[in-house]
């Protein structure tokens, strides 16, 4: 099966590691992806803020350029940025639900001549790594299993709400079957989706910092050695936040937070440049250290 | 300790700084308040259910930011329903909301709260009446116009713009960040666009003109 691959706007600006990580690990799974040409902004949490119709309009567009790109039949859009994600699947799941909605999109995507039918699938990457690729396989790839590494794996709110397409709303349970099928070891931990305070960090700091901040304390306390993230957002607030939220609380936190892409590559023996580990504030110790190699990792 | 209430009527003598000047009525008559608020919004933001709640709150202990708000999500959609459209429409709240749909999916009436956190959100964008250089109104209408004219987003401009509108020396506090970013190659300073921005356009303008028709 082949996957149309969604980047949106942060996977080519502060998530470009993600971008770099995960076409590089698609690569050595052999998972076949091409880029949906010409895709738009899906519009994220602002552009409903101002116009709801106009917001499913510009989502749609690219659910209908997926539909025509792949010719017949169903197709697969992977989205790997957790806003992208979501607007998406929300845009699928209303037009299906509202006729009132679908009757709007449809006759302005019609001005144009594009008529979407429903076709497409929205997918996440942990989904197709976990449910249609399948971890046994995955785990034949690693050559360095991270032994001993304990991981925190946020999946942060939108991947799985509202719509737990793939996985528990509040508890999920994807990322953590991943890291052990590298061999690691996924830490238990609460705040696997409490809100990383998204766009609050740059709007509303005082309160963004402190979102952050609990789940930083939360994962430090219970000891992971590192965080990793499906969301180019909480990446960015989780790292790139770390110093100022130290200063602010005075707080020693030092964890790095990686995207999950990003650990699965390291384990599987993927150069670091290709993962973009290169970019990181934080750079994980793990990387040279422990890669005793050898040995894959039951699930 | 005395186990008396302490009333504020009691202290009045102690501290004359208390005595109310001015006597004001503290609740609103139902003629002073916007009786079909609660319905119109219901409608635009899918909430049919939003009229049955049954104010249990767990809204407002699952969202992670109801400790900033100045109402909670639970008062909010009391007063929603209520007909408070003007201390809904001013408040901190809707701006708040960080669209992490934990209440959305705790809510036993199925209301869908983020939902509503938008169409509030619209509705106070359009007349506005946010606080003046509020950043999230403010980012909402960079984010909207950028998209609009480029089919993309491009993050480093978008937020130099927030800035430049809302608080310029904040920028200053951001330039090490920014620094930082370009040189791991994580910030781009070329503007993001696609291909067929006509279609796109076209597509957008076609919604708007439909609204125009008194198609809400």
């Amino acid at each position: 099966m082949k996957y149309l691959y969604y980047p949106g706007c942060s996977l080519r600006s502060t998530g470009r590691a993600y971008e770099e990580s995960m076409l590089a690990l698609f690569k050595a799974l052999e998972i076949p992806i091409e880029e949906l040409n010409d895709w738009n902004c899906c519009g994220a949490t602002a552009y409903v803020s101002i116009d709801e119709t106009e917001a499913f309009a510009l989502a749609a567009r690219n659910l209908e350029l997926a539909e025509n790109q792949a010719g017949n039949g169903t197709v697969d859009l992977v989205a790997p940025c957790s806003a992208c994600f979501l607007v998406l699947t929300k845009t699928q799941r209303y037009l299906s639900t509202y006729p009132e909605v679908s009757r709007k999109v449809n006759d302005a995507l019609k001005t144009v001549g594009l008529e979407y039918e429903g076709k497409t699938r929205v997918r996440h990457p942990v989904d197709v790594i976990v449910n249609d690729y399948g971890l046994d396989k995955v785990a034949k790839h690693v050559t360095r299993a991270l032994k001993g590494i304990k991981v925190a794996c946020y999946y942060g709110c939108q991947i799985v709400r509202p719509f737990a397409t793939f996985d528990h709303p509040h508890y999920p349970t994807s990322m953590d079957r991943i890291v052990k099928a590298i061999g690691a070891e996924p830490i238990d931990w609460p705040l696997k989706t409490r809100c990383c305070g998204g766009s609050l960090t740059g709007t509303i700091q005082e309160a963004g910092l402190r979102l952050s901040r609990a789940l930083l304390k939360e994962a430090e306390k219970r000891g992971a050695d590192v965080i990793i993230t499906c969301c180019p957002l909480c990446q960015h607030n989780l790292e790139c936040y770390q110093g100022r939220i130290n200063n602010k609380y005075e707080e020693t936190i030092d964890i790095p937070v990686l995207y999950f892409t990003q650990l699965m590559g390291i384990a599987m023996g993927i150069p670091e440049k290709e993962l973009g580990i290169q970019r990181l504030f934080r750079k994980p110790k793990f990387t040279s250290v422990s890669a005793k190699g050898g040995e894959a990792v039951h699930v | 300790m005395s186990i008396v209430p302490i009333i504020p009527s009691l202290l009045v003598k102690d501290s004359p700084a208390k005595v109310p000047r001015k006597i004001s009525r503290r609740i609103k008559f139902e003629s002073e308040l916007d009786l079909s608020f609660g319905e119109s919004v219901a409608e635009r933001a899918y909430g049919e259910n939003l009229l049955s709640c049954i104010q249990c709150g767990t809204c407002s202990a699952t969202c992670p930011l109801s400790h900033y708000m100045d109402y909670t999500p639970r008062r909010i959609i009391a007063m929603v329903r209520e007909g408070f459209k003007e201390e809904v429409l001013n408040s901190l709240t809707i701006w708040l909301c960080a669209s992490c749909y934990s209440c959305y999916v705790q809510c036993p009436r199925q209301i869908h709260i983020t939902d509503i956190m938008y169409a509030l959100k619209r509705e106070a964008i359009a007349r506005g009446g946010y606080p003046p250089r509020h950043p999230i109104p403010v980012l909402a209408r960079e984010f909207f116009s950028r998209v609009k004219r480029h089919g993309r987003n491009t993050e480093s401009f978008l937020l130099v713009s927030l800035y430049l509108k809302t608080n310029p020396f904040a920028m200053l506090k951001e330039a090490w960040l920014g620094t930082r970013l370009w040189l791991s190659g994580r910030l781009s300073l070329k503007t993001e666009s696609i291909k067929r921005k006509k279609e796109l356009r076209t597509i957008l303008n076609a919604v708007e003109a439909e609204k125009g028709d008194g198609h809400q």
